[in-house]
């Protein structure tokens, strides 16, 4: 169900990846085990660019309400087993402590 | 990479970032993240603006341009929520009027919005809700704008009173909605619609504007139509409009009942938007009075004895900007400036002052608007969580030597 989820948000980024503008690919989240998570997930809907400019600002809380903000507002269809990776690599890549 | 980084020294937070004593309010700078990221990018048809977001766009104007009143339609700020933004066809374009308030609900073409209604022109600040949010602080989330999240364009369109003349209104409309062609990658996303309360869109001065600075609305900026509410903050002025609805029931949904919401009474605003009113918040209205100086940067050396020129930029929601003071001894004296050319109470009102700097050493030049409703502007932030209506006085170190 895991996979199933990652794959079907992967394929909504590329179908989506036609619609980005000039510059977008050069944008390098820092690396990390929960990268490619945060990648698949956030791209779906917006440029990865809105994580740094973002940072480094947010607590720990802060990160996971902007992350169920986006399931629960933005209907992002994150897993809730996805949400404490998100989290972690956010607060600990752009976040304070 | 080096050369095409352009690292804000005007505009941006390191405007602010100096060191020494100086007061709480001088040290809010943009997020370093913002700092980083807010490079030159070039979209199609337009200047070089500072980038903030890729998709959706989200790009600001450098201040060298807001040294003239007029800001020139490439360097019009870009700000869009959602990242599926058509190209629209303006021979296929329709505008939907219609909804439970509209008696008589009716389609227009471009050329019928052009011809079929008397074309009215005002020059008006467009100025997005969150500009300098990224000064905020402590900062909040959300796009870390600075200084450039604001244009001032002359506007040339249709009066809404008369497309909804055409369209019967109901006497139970309480407010009137907009809808632009934008959409969501998600499905699930809610639409960006937004209303405003039917006394608004009924004023003479409210337009559904086709051109902007004599010329179409460049794609970024809403081609080929979108609201112009003057007075008001753009999150109302509705980009690639195809839709303007009556409604007999306030609209519910996120962009209107969630965002864009300030907290009760903190500000010292006129109009109301009462049937969006919570308990403790309001719908953001009117823009609060506001200036900027725009042709000194921080750090600039100075000789002393010579005079230095102070020019700016000062506006409001609608009442008119009736004095701009300026200080060099951190607000314990304030000197009025000359105001310039008056091109309407919705328009950027520029000013211009000489400074005589005879002691060496830093001097802050502060710059304070006031409107006719004898608002001004604040020396300490009114913090609000999503960063809204920062007119906190700027202040401009200047080394004189």
């Amino acid at each position: 169900m895991k996979l199933r989820v990652r794959v079907a948000v992967a394929s909504l980024a590329v179908a989506y990846s036609v619609g980005c503008w000039a510059d977008e690919a050069r944008v390098q989240l820092k690396d990390g085990p929960e990268a490619v998570t945060v990648r698949a997930h956030c791209s779906v809907c917006h440029s990865l660019d809105y994580i740094q400019m973002n940072s480094p600002f947010m607590k720990r809380a802060a990160w996971e309400a902007e992350v169920r903000k986006m399931m629960k507002v933005m209907g992002a269809p994150i897993a809730e087993q996805d949400v404490a990776s998100l989290v972690n690599y956010l607060t600990k890549n752009y976040g304070v402590d | 990479m080096a050369t095409r980084r352009f690292i804000l020294q005007t505009m941006g937070g390191l405007a602010f970032a100096g060191g020494g004593l100086i007061p709480r309010i001088a040290r809010a700078g943009l997020p370093q993240g913002a700092i980083d990221t807010g490079v030159l990018e070039t979209l199609p048809g337009k200047q070089p603006l500072i980038k903030r977001s890729y998709r959706p766009p989200n790009y600001e104007t450098p201040g060298e341009y807001f040294n003239d009143v007029i800001t020139p339609n490439d360097r019009f700020f870009v700000r869009w929520h959602l990242a599926n933004i058509p190209s629209v066809d303006a021979s296929a374009w329709r505008l939907r009027v219609g909804g439970d308030g509209a008696g008589q609900p009716f389609e227009l073409t471009l050329d019928q919005l052009m011809r079929e209604f008397a074309p009215a022109e005002i020059v008006a600040v467009c100025q997005c809700a969150g500009n300098r949010r990224g000064l905020s602080d402590p900062h909040v989330p959300g796009v870390e704008w600075g200084y450039g999240a604001m244009g001032n364009a002359r506007w040339k369109g249709a009066r809404l009173k008369d497309i909804l003349a055409r369209a019967g209104l109901r006497k139970e409309t309480v407010e009137i909605a907009f809808d632009g062609a934008d959409r969501a990658p998600l499905e699930a996303t809610p639409d960006f619609v937004k209303s405003i309360p039917t006394w608004r869109a009924l004023d003479e001065n409210t337009l559904v504007a086709y051109e902007m600075n004599g010329a179409p609305l460049p794609h970024w900026n809403g081609f080929p139509a979108r609201i112009v509410v003057p007075g008001w903050t753009a999150t109302y002025w509705v980009k690639q409009v195809v839709n303007i609805t009556a409604l007999t029931q306030p609209l519910a949904s996120f962009w209107m009942n969630t965002a864009y919401r300030i907290p009760k009474g903190k500000f010292p605003l006129v109009d109301r938007f009462v049937s969006q009113e919570s308990e403790t918040t309001t719908p953001i209205t009117e823009m609060v009075v506001n200036s900027l100086i725009t042709n000194l940067k921080d750090g600039q050396r100075c000789a002393a004895g010579k005079p230095v020129p102070v020019r700016g930029i000062a506006w409001d929601g609608g009442y008119g900007i009736r004095r701009v003071d300026v200080s060099i001894d951190e607000g314990r004296s304030w000197e009025r400036a000359e105001l310039g050319a008056d091109s309407g109470r919705y328009s950027f009102r520029p000013w211009q002052f000489t400074l005589a700097p005879h002691t060496r050493g830093r001097v802050v030049v502060m710059a304070r608007a006031s409107n006719a409703q004898g608002a001004t502007q604040t020396e300490e932030l009114i913090f609000n969580g999503p960063g809204y209506h920062n007119n906190v006085i700027q202040r401009i170190g200047l080394e004189i030597a």
